[in-house]
């Protein structure tokens, strides 16, 4: 097939196209075989008619500096000559081997990148049971699951006195107890920096300086702030509401407020939850 | 020993208690030899088959089947004898039931339960 006419860019008053952007290769099964190659694709597209644009050397000025033996720096004082020529130490070892970087077929993933999974039978307004932490035992409710992959949940506060907190799924058993929280609106500044742990300023900042009094008393209790009562006063009063309105309301709330514990005879492998 | 009062005989109503169709009931439309039987249960949802008889617990119901009834006549004679609410009066199938719902109760169920007893 003839490779088709390309019409010749006339400097800046190539017409600019109104229309969708037609890719001139597609793929032909799911595993994105493309139909043309690349060379195919480099004559349909008339790309050896594109002039290739030399980039400016921005970088050529920096380049120069760092090919450079020494540095110029300024110095103070009289009668100095303002300035002097620092030469760069050479470094200690030299490599005598270029050094091959190790293809990474299946690059390293960093954290954020993980996949983050949730168990099935997890599903936001689903009551939770807590195993694990101040709150063990407690019945609580599935708000959503976190970009970290933490569930976000709450008691709510006002029934057990679990605020608005993270959890890990592993630490939680899933019940099939489900509350409709579709019209619960959940403030947007909910996320993973919100309920991160805050470390001391000043602790911080003294083993920055070194000179800190390491028998310094670390900062006072922990005091909750004004942002959080008001999201957990919101979403409380939101889930509350949620409650209600479900079937079971009353029975509800005195479940949620009932503490879980696995009694003599119950065996929790052959128990639905 | 019991009342030999439940015989292994065709019509006789039998409880599946393990294996694929188990919790079931069937009629028994055929006696192969001392330990196997040819069951039938189109009203439970039991296939036509082959069944060792220490699979199945005899119930006191019997139909009036002749041997070797095809599937259409046992399901006939069940409907007609009003097999499926007459187990289900049973306590055997009573005291099954609440056992079943009785292990498929969910957390909130068993809170329930509990408060309902106090």
């Amino acid at each position: 097939m003839a490779p088709k006419a390309q019409k010749k860019p006339q400097g800046k008053q190539m017409a600019k196209s109104s229309a969708p952007h037609k890719p001139k290769n597609s793929a032909i099964n799911a595993s994105r075989l493309m139909k043309y190659s690349r060379a195919r694709i480099f004559q349909r597209k008339a790309a050896y008619k594109v002039k290739k644009v030399k980039t400016p050397a921005k970088k050529s000025a920096e380049k120069a500096a760092a090919a450079a033996a020494f540095v110029v720096k300024k110095i103070g004082g009289d009668k100095n000559g303002g300035e002097r020529k620092v030469y760069k130490k050479t470094p200690k070892s030299l490599p005598t081997q270029v050094a091959s970087r190790k293809v990474q077929l299946r690059p390293k993933k960093t954290f954020k990148k993980h996949v983050r999974r949730i168990r099935s039978n997890l599903a936001p307004g689903a009551v939770l049971i807590l195993l694990a932490g101040r709150h063990k035992g407690k019945r609580v409710v599935l708000l959503k699951q976190l970009e970290s992959g933490l569930l976000l949940v709450t008691g709510p506060r006002k029934l057990n006195g679990c605020p608005l907190r993270r959890v890990s799924q592993r630490y939680v058993i899933g019940t099939k107890t489900r509350i409709d929280i579709s019209k619960v609106a959940l403030p947007e500044r909910l996320n993973d920096a919100y309920f991160r742990r805050q470390r001391s300023a000043k602790k911080s900042a003294a083993s920055a300086g070194g000179s800190a009094d390491i028998f310094a008393k670390s900062d006072a209790a922990y005091a909750v702030s004004a942002e959080r009562r008001e999201d957990q006063a919101a979403v409380d009063k939101a889930l509350m509401g949620a409650i209600k309105a479900s079937g079971d309301g009353p029975m509800l709330r005195s479940y949620l407020r009932s503490l879980f514990s696995i009694k003599s005879g119950q065996r929790p492998h052959a128990m639905v939850f | 020993m019991g009342k030999l009062d439940k015989f292994v005989e065709v019509g006789r109503v039998a409880f599946i208690a393990n294996g694929k169709d188990s919790g079931k009931v069937c009629a028994i439309a055929e006696i192969i030899d001392q330990n196997r039987v040819l069951i039938d249960g189109p009203c439970s949802g039991v296939r036509r088959q082959v069944c060792d008889m220490k699979r199945l617990h005899l119930t006191r119901f019997c139909i009036d089947l002749p041997h070797s009834a095809r599937t259409a006549v046992v399901r006939r004679k069940w409907t007609a004898a009003k097999l499926d609410e007459k187990w289900k009066e049973t306590s055997w199938a009573k005291k099954l039931e609440s056992r079943r719902l009785r292990t498929n109760m969910s957390d909130f169920d068993r809170f329930k339960l509990a408060r309902a007893k106090q």
